[in-house]
């Protein structure tokens, strides 16, 4: 599905990302941790396209992203959901057209997407901040929406940078709810996160991977978490 | 390019409304599209009426030629009746009319005044030949040279040369001015473009990461410039149209500002420019917009 295999990346003083190797297998739930720095976020764009490795290779959907046209780099980020640190959205637009912003430029607006998006707005628990515009939301609601919205093309990968990064003890466990439901319908998760609180309780209620990232390497953690 | 074409032409509302409004690259376009419209209107109008000049002048002069006579006074009328005489036996001429005393006092006058003393001047006997276009000029020229000594056939072409010269270069000048304000309306609708894909970086940027195509992106931009270019320019010939219309008529002194107008089927050319600015602000838009995403990922 997304493959890195040897990625090495530098922003150009060193390699911040040394010969990574990571597989996200179908369905799979992976964590990924560490310290602040060390390219947990690099890591994510290189997995969604964002980046191109400085060695190594990454695949998308087997695909090599360094050779893959602009046109099918968009096509294959259809299919990964990503839920950005700062959640990215266009702030002009109201809330319901900002999650359904990866339908309306993939052309896929049709008589059903009302229903769908309501029913989306009301499993994130949004459905009264329909018409809201992004800068009206709290971050746990922003949280929500950027999940919304990368889950509403139905894609096969989600990627969360710190989803709960911003909010409260109990919003960031409805967010985890959110993400092991999607696991269970079969989505592959990635997320990197620094709060081990939040990955402790995962482990309780899925069969999670976790991975550190440190000095340019990944590691399988191990059960200090 | 012909698809980006269509898209632009079937439009989508939900798409336009990606991209936020810019209020003050709004307005940059429209009044630079009507402001160039309307100075092309001009220059089209120009360059249409020098083409017309240059035509007449030529047509003009070239179905004309004079006979100058040199003769003492008391064998002009003699003079005269021979050339006459060759002319009316001279295949291709159409028509001879001999210019009377009179008719030079009034062509004088300009320059010497009404009261001229004509008995006092020297001027020679004038015959105007109307060819119909099969004359034989130098035929002609070299009969009167051995019949009529004192007779010389002047068919205009040391006159004409420069006029029609000039009203060519004059054309040239109008066509260069059209180009060059196309070009000035493509350079501005360029930097109205790059500072609204400035503006809107980070817009882009979540786009390209939800999965829209440079072919969408562009899209938003390149048919919000294109249709304000376009509105521009409709008002910009619009005005352009009124005021030829509305120029003050001109007497023959003037005739040539007589001439700054389109008459007939040439009234759509001004109409035209509508849709060639359009066609300029698409292709610069498009052009901006797909540079510009091309340093997004």
């Amino acid at each position: 599905m997304i493959e890195l295999d040897g990625a090495s990346f530098s922003y150009g003083d060193g390699p911040l990302l040394d010969a990574v190797s990571l597989t996200l297998a179908p369905g799979s739930f992976h964590f990924l941790t560490g310290p602040s720095g060390t390219g947990k976020t690099t890591l994510l764009r290189l997995c969604y396209g964002d980046l191109k490795p400085t060695g190594g290779e990454v695949r998308l959907f087997g695909a090599d992203s360094r050779h893959v046209t602009r046109d099918d780099l968009a096509r294959a980020r259809r299919r990964i959901g990503v839920v950005h640190q700062d959640c990215r959205f266009l702030d002009h637009l109201p809330m319901h057209e900002n999650i359904a912003l990866p339908l309306t430029v993939a052309g896929r607006l049709d008589a059903s997407t009302g229903e769908n998006l309501g029913a989306l707005l009301d499993w994130v628990g949004l459905r009264e901040r329909f018409y809201a515009r992004p800068p009206e939301l709290s971050g746990g609601e922003r949280q929500r929406a950027a999940l919304a919205r990368a889950v509403i093309m139905d894609p096969e990968v989600i990627v969360a940078d710190e989803p709960t990064g911003n909010v409260d003890w109990q919003m960031s466990q409805r967010l985890l709810a959110l993400l092991l439901e999607l696991n269970r319908m079969g989505k592959t998760i990635l997320v990197a996160t620094h709060d081990l609180a939040l990955i402790r309780a995962a482990k309780q209620q899925a069969q999670t991977r976790v991975l550190r990232l440190t000095g340019g390497s990944l590691q399988v953690a191990g059960a200090d978490l | 390019m012909l698809r980006a074409a269509a898209d632009l032409a079937i439009g989508d509302a939900q798409g336009d409304r990606v991209v936020p409004p810019t209020g003050f690259t709004v307005w940059l376009t429209v009044a630079t599209a009507a402001a160039m419209t309307f100075l092309a209107v001009f220059a089209l109008a120009l360059t249409l009426a020098t083409g017309r000049l240059a035509d007449r002048w030529a047509d003009s002069l070239a179905q004309a030629s004079t006979i100058r006579l040199s003769a003492p006074p008391e064998q002009m009328a003699a003079q005269v009746q021979a050339v006459t005489t060759i002319l009316a036996g001279t295949p291709g001429v159409a028509d001879t009319r001999v210019i009377d005393e009179s008719e030079q006092a009034r062509l004088l006058e300009p320059w010497l005044g009404p009261d001229l003393p004509l008995d006092a001047l020297p001027l020679p006997g004038l015959i105007e030949v109307v060819d119909d276009g099969d004359l034989d000029l130098e035929g002609l020229r070299a009969r009167l040279r051995a019949e009529v000594p004192g007779a010389v056939l002047d068919d205009h072409t040391r006159w004409r040369e420069p006029l029609v010269a000039a009203a060519a270069r004059l054309r040239l000048i109008g066509w260069t001015a059209l180009l060059l304000i196309l070009g000035t309306t493509a350079a501005m609708v360029t930097l109205g473009a790059r500072a609204a894909l400035a503006a809107n970086s980070e817009v882009i940027r979540v786009l390209r990461l939800i999965g829209a195509r440079d072919a969408y992106v562009a899209r938003a931009f390149t048919r919000r410039f294109t249709l304000r270019a376009a509105a521009g320019a409709l008002v910009g010939a619009v005005l352009g149209i009124a005021a030829i219309v509305f120029l003050p008529d001109a007497d023959d002194a003037g005739g040539f500002l007589t001439g700054l107008s389109f008459g007939g089927a040439s009234w759509i050319l001004p109409l035209l420019l509508v849709p060639l600015v359009g066609g300029v602000a698409f292709a610069a838009t498009r052009a901006a917009t797909l540079r510009a995403l091309s340093r997004f990922e």
